[in-house]
């Protein structure tokens, strides 16, 4: 386990004291959490206890009515989703929300929209910049693809995919962004013995090669506590517990919110 | 999936984004811009009037068909933007003198801006709710026209003195032809190149998944309304071109039912493609002419039902035409040659 959070850095994402409710629904009461520049995080907690919040919170598509959010040393509290994404957060979502017209390459060159520095008429010519860029930014997705090994589909759309490669796109994407914190909200949700043990790789290569951290929210127990750094666990907004995978195990309220009783 | 022609092998990857790849391929771009400018000089006067209505309406579906077709903003206002377009550039010209170019130029970006105005609505509505606002955008410039009489001239129109530019005056149905074919092809040329950068790409994630394309850092709002600017900028070039090269304008020729066209020319020729524009234009306005033909035939067939009857079909046609491609090829004629295309590169294989 990485010690990051006695290494004495500043943390790339920090939770301060975040509450959200819907009517008087609390959805998050009080939440702290610091996520470190390195390692893979992962938030678990039974159905409906907040996971899925935490991420719409970061980026920007629920506004806290309590805390602060800060990334980066930067309050993102206020600011909007695609400033928050050109800050360096890339996510991928419980249910995919790919570009289902568009092909592979396509869907992971639009991740890379915000790098593009070329002017619509040059776009319209297609000369200059344009090209050059296009191909500039098509070598790095060659390379997330070569990463995820998805060379066979590139130029399939992506609506025509079966699920799991879509899976594995939606990850590319968000990788295509070359984020600075990746959120991943259940990568491995109805997934098949050999595609989650591909997608676990993936994650642990993602941390450990690309050096980007990882925030996990998953319900496949056995995954999470063996990659994991680090567990946050929720139950009905609040933060029950947070540790390494080993403490979390044995943690009495973590059995209790998950079994419903004393064990 | 994409097939290249059998044998080529792509090293780099501008060969990769090539439209145009092989020896082949060249051969046929070549000979079909010879055919195309060569035409004045052994077609008859109708086939060039037929072609030019088709080259500037391939304008204004290829503008609709980035904003509806790749942008997934439904718009039913595109006539009256192309009658914008129309009305600056004429205006421009008679009463402030511009160049034939600059107020092309002017009513494109005159139009655009109109269009971005009747496009703020998209940035809260969506599907539905939208196309009744492009429709409002529609009829309010359609009273424009007919009612700001000291400007456009309210029912009488205006008439359109022929363009010129550097020396040529365009007054022959010959030269107004080439004049046409090249905005056309400037356009299509424009439309291709836009929808497969940066802009393109964004205007699909908007379309296909707004929350998603949010998320990767594009800015939804901005390019809702460039879509709007892009799509209704094309409207007003072939506005502009239209009234120029038919030399007289009013408020009839930019009608509801126009716009209503434009959309079904873009559902049967398929939409989100640069290609079923142009296969949509083509096909609906040969349609037009072949019920142009039988339709007298008809009326001494069955006297019955009178010649209105009949001269009217050409609607009846169009209706049943856009029910049968989205009952039965939703996704029009540009799929049906992407399917034919790819049959060929696999022939003898079924895969």
């Amino acid at each position: 386990m990485k010690d990051w959070a006695h290494k004495g850095e500043q943390a790339l994402l920090r939770f301060q004291d975040i509450s959200l409710s819907f009517g008087r629904v609390g959805a998050l009461v009080g939440i702290s959490f610091e996520i470190g520049n390195e390692g893979i995080f992962a938030i678990i907690g039974p159905n409906g206890a907040g996971k899925t919040c935490i991420f719409n919170v970061i980026n920007g598509f629920y506004r806290p009515q309590k805390g602060r959010v800060y990334f980066d040393g930067r309050d993102i509290t206020r600011l909007g989703s695609a400033k928050i994404a050109r800050l360096g957060v890339a996510r991928t979502f419980q249910n995919i929300e790919l570009y289902t017209g568009l092909t592979t390459v396509e869907n992971l060159m639009a991740a890379r929209h915000m790098l593009f520095k070329d002017t619509i008429v040059e776009g319209a010519f297609y000369f200059g910049r344009t090209l050059k860029q296009e191909v500039a930014h098509r070598r790095v997705v060659e390379e997330v693809i070569d990463f995820l090994e998805i060379e066979k589909i590139r130029k399939v759309e992506v609506g025509l995919l079966p699920y799991g490669l879509r899976k594995l796109v939606e990850l590319g994407r968000a990788l295509a962004m070359e984020p600075k914190l990746l959120l991943l909200d259940e990568p491995m949700a109805g997934m098949n013995m050999e595609e989650k043990e591909d997608i676990a790789r993936f994650i642990v290569d993602i941390s450990e090669e690309k050096k980007i951290p990882v925030l996990l929210v998953e319900h496949e127990m056995d995954v999470v506590m063996d990659i994991a750094d680090n567990i946050i666990v929720l139950d009905f907004g609040t933060k029950i517990a947070e540790g390494p995978p080993e403490e979390i195990m044995t943690n009495q309220s973590v059995i209790k919110a998950y079994l419903g009783y004393d064990a | 999936m994409h097939w290249v022609p059998c044998g080529t092998y792509n090293v780099n990857y501008r060969q990769d984004f090539a439209i145009f790849r092989t020896k082949p391929h060249w051969i046929s771009l070549v000979v079909f811009l010879l055919i195309l400018f060569t035409l004045p000089f052994y077609c008859s006067r109708y086939m060039l009037a037929l072609l030019s209505t088709i080259g500037i309406t391939i304008i204004a579906v290829q503008g609709l068909g980035i904003l509806t077709g790749y942008g997934g903003q439904i718009s039913i206002g595109q006539a009256a933007f192309m009658g914008t377009g129309a009305y600056l550039s004429v205006i421009l010209m008679q009463r402030f003198d511009f160049p034939f170019l600059l107020a092309l130029f002017s009513a494109g970006i005159g139009s655009g801006l109109v269009g971005v105005v009747f496009g703020l609505p998209a940035l809260r509505i969506k599907g539905f709710y939208l196309a009744m606002s492009t429709l409002a955008a529609q009829l309010i410039l359609g009273w424009f026209f007919l009612h700001l009489r000291g400007i456009t001239g309210g029912t009488e129109g205006l008439h359109v003195e022929h363009a010129s530019f550097a020396g040529i005056t365009f007054n022959t149905p010959q030269n107004k032809y080439w004049l046409v074919m090249v905005f056309t092809l400037l356009a299509i040329f424009f439309a291709k190149n836009l929808m497969r950068t940066k802009v393109g790409r964004a205007l699909v994630a908007i379309r296909d998944n707004d929350l998603a394309a949010k998320v990767m850092g594009i800015e939804v709002a901005l390019y809702k309304l460039l879509a709007f600017f892009i799509s209704c900028f094309f409207a007003g070039i072939a506005g502009a071109v239209y009234a120029h090269y038919i030399g007289f304008i009013s408020p009839v020729q930019f009608t509801l039912q126009d716009s209503i066209l434009y959309l079904g020319i873009l559902i049967v020729g398929g939409m989100g493609s640069i290609m079923g524009a142009i296969f949509g234009t083509v096909f609906m306005k040969l349609i037009e002419e072949f019920v142009f033909v039988i339709s007298p035939m008809l009326a001494t067939w069955f006297p019955g039902f009178g010649a209105q009857f009949f001269a009217a079909l050409s609607l009846a046609f169009y209706a049943i035409i856009i029910i049968l491609f989205l009952v039965f090829e939703p996704r029009g004629i540009n799929h049906l040659w992407v399917v034919l295309k790819n049959r060929y590169r696999l022939y003898p294989f079924s895969h």
